[in-house]
């Protein structure tokens, strides 16, 4: 392997931020014209590296050679300039503006914003089977439209190495499998592609080589013909990982949550759910597995009383709680973890203690009648700091100086304090570092064991699979098929949440 | 961080608007081609009594007004409208007062009513408008405001009674007037009896923003709406409460003149106070001790300002100038304070999470 | 928080054809010509559309229009600009000390100036500071108008035709009189003919008299519309205001293209203030905006952003702001005019099976024609009071098909993207 076939080489590189060590001793070798996957969990130092890459972050040392020149970017126009371009995992897509719009943003001068450019965009969409509409609006399109759009986009601009930062997050096996095909017509036509995942199965199957990070360093290099899932994991890890098992049943017979013809239309009378027929008894857990966007929130929000319903009944705990607000189903022992913790379960600029009385104003031990009971609330508020394992120098500290993580886990301390018979997580380790993922999933768990019904939104397969009693499908407003987590497989998953066809309609 | 740091902290930001805004009118004054010093000289001057008596009036009115921005600005709820609130509330109280259906202090109370009623019931509807209808509550607060000042004018013109050249509502009768408090002589005027309206309205509001249920649902909905929806909260119930509640308090804004020297609506009534207000309530960050002293400070200002016209050749509206430029550079002043706050706790956070254990790779961004 | 309406869902696709290859505002514009044609025929009050009322109407569309201008400008940009009111303030003023000294071209760049001042400013608050919008367009306003009357004390008192207040008599821009088309339109719309009257009274108001600041305020929008949508700099100002993380990430200096727009915002509504000047008024006088910074801003909002809808808007609150000037008779008969159009939004919400809508309008629509028909003419203080009430009645009941910008008033830092 010489090193003039190299497309990057990456010399020991070191990134600090205060009070954390991001990157250090960091070294990555990717061959011309190959797939090489970055891996590590969540918080092993990727995201940083792949900032250094791309230019939004400079290093603080190390060197970096990008086709046999030694480069230092200062920006992500350098970048570019150098041939690299990036696919952010939170798409950077404007969607009131068109394909064309969004593509040619920043690199006007390529082609023009007219119909030069509409052409080379059709001429690489028909070379790599996009299928994308130029002049259509953003809006309108799916999730890996919108991935190809914004593959594009690097192509567009002339990049040869395209790093990829979790492409396959948001996308069903289905799915997957065409972006894997893009990514081998890319391969042969030359391009570099640095895939960055966490998920092994899918690196097993793509990549030419791989490299593992953990705790911000480079711990490891590896070909798929000669490791396994296992010994990647280990790298990983540093230790065996345990995967969420469950234990014996702990399902009662009581109905806890019943839910009957739920239908929800839109201002337009679109169906955004239709007919939606779900029970979840005490002590059991129901994984709700989906692709975004086909009614999981909708769904949430019609249990939490934040919608009214065009028809159906939901009950807790054998009451019609239908009619009633979401003050009330919170006192009748609802628990809610939003997906969005930042705009649902927090305020960001208050303190902790505050945050402890948001959801449980009416009750005890944060309010007495109608004031706040500021005393009550701090002395709880220590309990969760304590009892949850959340990192902070007070209970005076504001929420946002948190890591997500220590969020996650304090409302999950403030959710489960309320003694709930029902609890809605949706996506509850988002976001989350391993260690809090998994003091979650063990409160969820303890808690199942006292009774506690729970209603699970999630679009990770492993959680879904080692947390749930049941699962269920929703696509397009409708549960569409029942599965036992013991016995299902990502495969059958992914068929049922894209209504078992081969590639999603455009 | 320190209590004396945190006292520190909030106190910077004012003190540094406070300045800049010396700074600049004294710039302006120069560029005008009159002297700083002088300008400064009258203004800093020790003032008359009959001019501390008018300090205090104004001041409890622009507190007032202060007040009932600050309620909307703890809901993220920008009512601009509370000039149009007073006016139609003060309006609607003289009509009432003078009419006297009832006598004396019955009189006097009920009045009061009239006019929180009236200013709430004008600012309940741009909440409605924006509940129901999306209307941003900017415009429709402004708009009211216009029409306001018409239909005064109009109602005014039609019904009131001819006063000399002008016209104003029936006077009120001396029973349910107030003397108020007389601290010097008599010729340098009374404190009215109502600036305790001012006093009275603090403290509810210090007590139900920072002790009741009701109070943690408004500032939860201001920081966070989403948030608070999922708390709970009845969000559109929210606006249109505080909006009125904010309407309500406007509406007490003139009382105190108006049963202290006024008695009646016409060329007597002071407007622009809504305006004052709601600098005053960005200068006092939406907190009753801020109000306080920034009322304070712009009833100073205004009332010396007075002098200018007399002893110099310096234009009055030179103070305009001043608290307008108090308003933005407090606010960016408060903003780069946050900032630096924000992060001085973030430092923290990472101080005790590195000194508890070795830091194992806390991820910087999820 | 931005001026603008909670993120209603927009309606599914582009603007449908009623008529095949018949674009919908022709349509619209077709019915609006007719049922004016027929309430002036029906009443009898030519004045509804003389050539001399549209003039008159031109005139105060035109400082509206510069200031919703001004707003599309910045807020396409992301930032909402409130302070608009304040900056056209400083405009006039602007334009009254420019042209005073320099006559009336300097002083359109004078106004031009003032209003990019407290542009700037707006700008530096809200862009390198990071200040919520809407505080800081309150504030520029209280600004612009204590600095306007300081100095306005200051300079204009002893000069001649000024006052503490004022500075009137100052030269106007020229005025165009296109000869043979403006004879004949206005003879043609005396006649009284249903529409192709009505028709010529609007060529008769564009080719008699027009001031050449109007031409430039109109030229202005258009080219405004074509560098927003037809350039690489327009593409990547609009950009910042739909994704500005994206935009960063593609190499886009948002926060410069803030500050360029939000100036610019400030010089063009200094240039509404200008033309509230030197051509809608005599001259100079504290307090002549009289709010039409924040009517702007509602024409920004009814017009979706967009330049079409601007105009539209500009148009109908610039109709409603020369109403004053009308008889007795002609205001009177407008109630006619209103009460059929709101006849006809409910019989259109009707068809897309908006019912509670459709009653709300036939309602008022019902009341609007007694009022018509049990009285004789309106309180004069009233229609002072039309911009105003029009404003808040079209943004209730236009929300609903409202797309703003998606990152409008989002205080943006650089380095948030990725």
């Amino acid at each position: 392997m010489s090193a003039t076939a190299d497309a990057v080489q990456a010399r020991g590189i070191g990134k600090r931020f205060p009070g954390v060590v991001a990157n250090h001793d960091v070294n990555l070798t990717i061959r011309a014209a190959t797939v090489h996957a970055l891996i590590g969990e969540n918080g092993a130092g990727k995201s940083t590296l792949m900032k250094i890459l791309y230019g939004v972050q400079r290093p603080d040392e190390g060197t970096l050679v990008v086709n046999g020149q030694d480069v230092s970017f200062a920006s992500p126009i350098d970048a570019i300039a150098a041939g690299i371009g990036m696919v952010f995992q939170h798409f950077m897509l404007a969607d009131n503006l068109t394909v064309l719009e969004n593509v040619v943003l920043g690199a006007e001068k390529l082609h023009g914003i007219g119909g030069a450019a509409r052409e080379k965009i059709l001429e690489i969409s028909q070379a790599y089977g996009f299928d994308l509409d130029p002049d259509g609006l953003v809006e309108d399109l799916g999730v890996g439209e919108r991935q190809r759009v914004e593959i594009l986009k690097v192509l567009y601009r002339g990049a040869k190495i395209i790093i990829l930062d979790e492409p396959t997050a948001v996308l069903v096996p289905q799915e997957v499998d065409a972006l894997f095909e893009n990514l081998r017509e890319l391969k042969a036509e030359g391009h570099t592609i640095l895939f960055i995942s966490h998920k092994l199965d899918e690196v097993l199957a793509i990549a030419d080589d791989i490299t593992v990070m953990r705790r911000g360093t480079t711990v490891g290099e590896a070909r798929p013909e000669s490791t396994t899932k296992h010994e990647l994991a280990e790298l990983m890890v540093g230790s065996e990982l345990p995967s969420p098992k469950t234990e014996g049943s702990t399902v009662t017979d009581t109905v806890e949550l019943q839910i009957q013809g739920l239908t929800l239309h839109d201002a337009f009378g679109r169906a955004l759910l239709s007919d939606v027929d779900l029970t979840i008894h005490k002590g059991e857990i129901l994984g709700i597995a989906g692709v975004e966007g086909n009614g999981q929130a909708e769904l949430v929000e019609s249990v939490m009383g934040m919608r009214k319903l065009s028809a159906g009944v939901v009950s807790v705990s054998g009451k019609d709680v239908t009619g009633w607000d979401t003050r009330d189903r919170r006192r009748a022992g609802v628990g809610y973890i939003p997906e969005d913790r930042h705009r649902h379960g927090l305020l960001l600029d208050a303190p902790l203690w505050e945050n402890r009385v948001l959801g449980f104003q009416t009750r005890p031990p944060a309010t007495k009648g109608l004031l706040i009971d500021r005393s009550g609330a701090r002395e709880d508020t220590d309990r969760i700091v304590r009892e949850y394992d959340v990192r902070t120098p007070g209970i005076d500290t504001p929420a946002r100086a948190l890591s997500g993580g220590n969020q996650q886990k304090l409302i999950v301390g403030r959710e489960m304090s309320g003694d709930p018979v029902l609890l809605i997580a949706a996506h509850p380790t988002r976001g989350v570092d391993v260690g809090a993922q998994a003091a979650i999933w063990e409160h969820i768990k303890n808690a199942r064991r006292t009774g506690l019904a729970v209603l699970l939104i999630s679009a990770d397969l492993d959680e879904l699979i080692g947390l749930s009693d049941r699962i269920e499908v929703i696509l397009r407003g409708r549960l569409v098929g029942e599965f036992d987590p013991r016995t299902v497989t990502p495969q059958d998953l992914g068929s049922a949440m894209t209504g078992g066809h081969e590639r999603e309609a455009s | 961080m320190s209590v004396v740091r945190r006292v520190l902290m909030t106190l910077a930001a004012p003190l540094i608007a406070v300045v800049a805004a010396m700074v600049i009118t004294s710039l302006v004054v120069l560029a005008s081609q009159s002297s700083p010093v002088e300008f400064w000289t009258i203004i800093t001057d020790p003032p008359a009594p009959r001019v501390y008596v008018n300090i205090v009036n104004q001041s409890a009115m622009i507190f007032l007004s202060a007040l009932a921005a600050a309620v909307g600005f703890q809901m993220n709820l920008f009512n601009i409208g509370v000039e149009g609130q007073y006016q139609m509330a003060s309006y609607a109280a003289a009509v009432f007062a003078g009419a006297a259906i009832f006598t004396g202090a019955l009189n006097i109370v009920a009045s009061l009513v009239v006019a929180m009623v009236v200013g709430s019931l004008w600012a309940a509807i741009a909440g409605v408008l924006k509940v129901t209808r999306g209307v941003s509550e900017v415009i429709s607060t402004i708009m009211l405001n216009a029409i306001a000042l018409t239909l005064t004018g109009y109602l005014l013109s039609t019904y009131g009674l001819q006063a000399g050249n002008s016209r104003r509502t029936t006077v009120i009768d001396p029973a349910s007037r107030l003397a108020g408090f007389t601290p010097f002589e008599e010729r340098d005027g009374a404190i009215w009896t109502l600036v305790v309206l001012a006093v009275l309205a603090g403290v509810a509001f210090s007590f139900v923003l920072n002790k009741t249920r009701f109070g943690f649902d408004l500032r939860a909905t201001g920081m966070s709406e989403s948030a608070a929806v999922a708390s709970g909260v009845k969000v559109n119930r929210m606006v249109v409460v505080s909006m009125m509640l904010s309407g309500a308090i406007a509406g007490l804004i003139w009382m105190p003149a108006l049963f202290g020297a006024a008695y009646s609506y016409g060329t007597t009534f002071q407007a622009g106070l809504g305006f004052t207000g709601i600098a005053v309530a960005l200068l006092g960050r939406n907190q009753p001790l801020g109000i306080f002293f920034g009322a304070v400070l712009f009833a100073f200002l205004n009332e010396q300002s007075n002098r200018l016209t007399l002893q110099s050749d310096i234009s009055q509206n030179v103070v305009q100038i001043t608290q307008g430029v108090i308003v933005l550079a407090v606010v960016v002043a408060y903003e780069v304070v946050r900032r630096r706050k924000v992060a001085a706790d973030q430092q923290a956070v990472r101080q005790k999470l590195d000194a508890e254990r070795p830091a194992p790779g806390e991820p910087v961004s999820a | 928080m931005s001026t603008a309406v909670r993120e209603q869902q927009a309606t599914p696709g582009r603007s449908s054809r009623v008529l095949a290859g018949v674009p919908r505002w022709l349509l619209v514009a077709a019915f609006v010509v007719v049922v004016v044609s027929a309430v002036r025929l029906i009443t009898g009050e030519d004045q509804i559309d003389s050539p001399g009322s549209l003039r008159a109407a031109i005139i105060a569309t035109c400082p509206i229009l510069m200031a919703a201008l001004g707003g599309l400008w910045s807020e396409r940009a992301g930032v909402v600009n409130i302070g608009l009111e304040g900056q056209m303030i400083l405009g006039t003023w602007g334009a009254a000390y420019f042209t005073y000294y320099y006559g009336p071209w300097v002083g359109i760049l004078g106004a031009a100036l003032l209003g990019a001042v407290g542009g700037a400013l707006h700008a530096l608050a809200t862009v390198t500071f990071g200040v919520d919008h809407i505080v800081s367009g309150v504030a520029i306003n209280i600004i612009g108008l204590g600095a306007s009357r300081f100095l306005a004390e200051a300079y204009f008192a002893n000069l001649e035709g000024g006052g503490v207040k004022q500075l009137t008599g100052l030269d106007r821009p020229t005025s165009i009189t296109v000869p043979g088309l403006s004879d004949g339109a206005d003879s043609l719309a005396d006649k009284g003919w249903f529409v192709v009257s009505d028709l010529a009274s609007v060529v008769a108001a564009l080719t008699d008299s027009l001031n050449v600041m109007t031409i430039l305020v109109f030229v202005l929008l258009g080219v405004s519309a074509w560098v927003l949508w037809r350039t690489a700099f327009g593409l990547r100002l609009r950009s910042c205001g739909e994704n500005p993380q994206a935009a960063e990430s593609l190499g886009v200096n948002v926060l410069r293209f803030k500050w360029v727009a939000v100036t610019l915002s400030g010089a063009l509504a200094g240039i509404g203030g200008g033309y509230l000047a030197l051509v809608a008024s005599s001259g100079f006088v504290t307090g002549q905006t009289g709010g039409r910074g924040y009517i702007g801003l509602a024409a920004m909002i009814f017009g979706n952003w967009r330049p079409g809808g601007i105009l539209t808007g500009a148009l109908m609150f610039g109709y409603t702001d020369s109403l004053p000037l009308r008889s007795a008779g002609t205001i009177h008969a407008l109630l006619l005019l209103v009460a059929i159009g709101l006849a006809a939004l409910a019989i259109w919400r009707l068809t897309r099976r908006q019912t509670t809508q459709a009653v709300v309008f036939a309602g008022l629509a019902g009341l609007f024609l007694l009022w018509f028909l049990l009285t004789d003419s309106v309180p004069r203080e009233f229609t002072g009071m039309t911009p105003y009430i029009a404003t808040l009645l079209v943004l209730a009941f236009a929300a609903q098909r409202l797309r703003m910008p998606r990152a409008d008033g989002q205080v943006y830092r650089k380095g948030s993207a990725g």
